[in-house]
């Protein structure tokens, strides 16, 4: 099978994250980098979902209660959405703002909660929409446009 | 720059990866948060970290960082030297600082 024939389909793959597994954390984005090297995606394209991925990821592991991550790839597009169902961000302008964390101190001390996480995943997406409500959760996706 | 070339001028333990040091490393980052490590870290990077745990191992995985140096004889819990087998990281722990192994590498003209 060509690069080509493998792209013409749309392709969705689903990722079940679970709260506060820090050995686990970070396989999701492993897979996902795995999955679309085999595609045969542009290296730079990969490094930028693969940095996006495990920042989810770990957003998630740390601070929610569980969730699911979908990656959809496309032949113009991959897009990559992250659902978990709470507790939600209070304030998302501040959880934008480059080294403002609310991480623990156990976190913390594994070298997570540098603050960096939201704003690592703006900037290596094309596009990047993050939507939440306390109480309920958070939704987030990214695009990243593959270039032909 | 080999990882062959770095054991020869780090005094080091080589912790994981023996059939690995032909790997060229091509920079370097010192880091210990692990969000700034993704922003920053080099490909085909080397990485001096005081962290242990094991994802550690994911981030390299991930930025295609072929080695990391923990500094200070730190101990490396087992499932990351597991994890590191699995996914062909060099793990290298020597007993010198961050600040004396950064110094080292730069000394011998490798780069961030």
């Amino acid at each position: 099978m060509t690069r080509k024939d493998r792209m013409n389909s749309s392709m969705i793959q689903v990722y079940e994250i679970e709260s506060g597994n820090f050995t686990k954390a970070g396989e999701a984005a492993g897979n996902i980098k795995k999955l679309l090297r085999q595609l045969g995606i542009d290296a730079g394209v990969v490094r930028r979902v693969s940095i996006a991925a495990y920042e989810a990821e770990m957003n998630m592991v740390i601070h929610s209660i569980g969730g699911i991550i979908k990656i959809l790839i496309d032949p113009e597009a991959i897009t990559f959405k992250a659902r978990d169902t709470g507790p939600g961000i209070e304030d998302i302008e501040l959880a934008m703002k480059e080294g403002y964390s609310t991480a623990t101190d156990f976190a913390r001390e594994l070298g997570f909660g540098a603050g960096m996480g939201l704003p690592n995943i703006k900037k290596c997406s094309d596009d990047f929409i993050i939507k939440s409500e306390v109480g309920v959760g958070t939704r987030l996706e990214a695009r990243f446009n593959i270039s032909t | 720059m080999r990882i062959n070339d770095i054991i020869n001028v780090i005094p080091n333990t080589l912790v994981t990866g023996k059939e690995l040091l032909q790997k060229e490393v091509r920079g370097g980052y010192c880091g210990d948060l692990l969000s700034r490590v993704m922003a920053k870290g080099p490909k085909d990077g080397l990485w001096i970290t005081v962290q242990t745990h094991v994802n550690i191992i994911a981030v390299a995985v991930l930025l295609e960082i072929s080695c990391i140096i923990i500094p200070e004889d730190i101990p490396i819990e087992p499932n990351t030297i597991e994890k590191a087998d699995e996914e062909g990281i060099v793990i290298l722990s020597s007993p010198l600082s961050a600040f004396e192994i950064a110094g080292r590498l730069h000394g011998m003209g490798m780069d961030g």
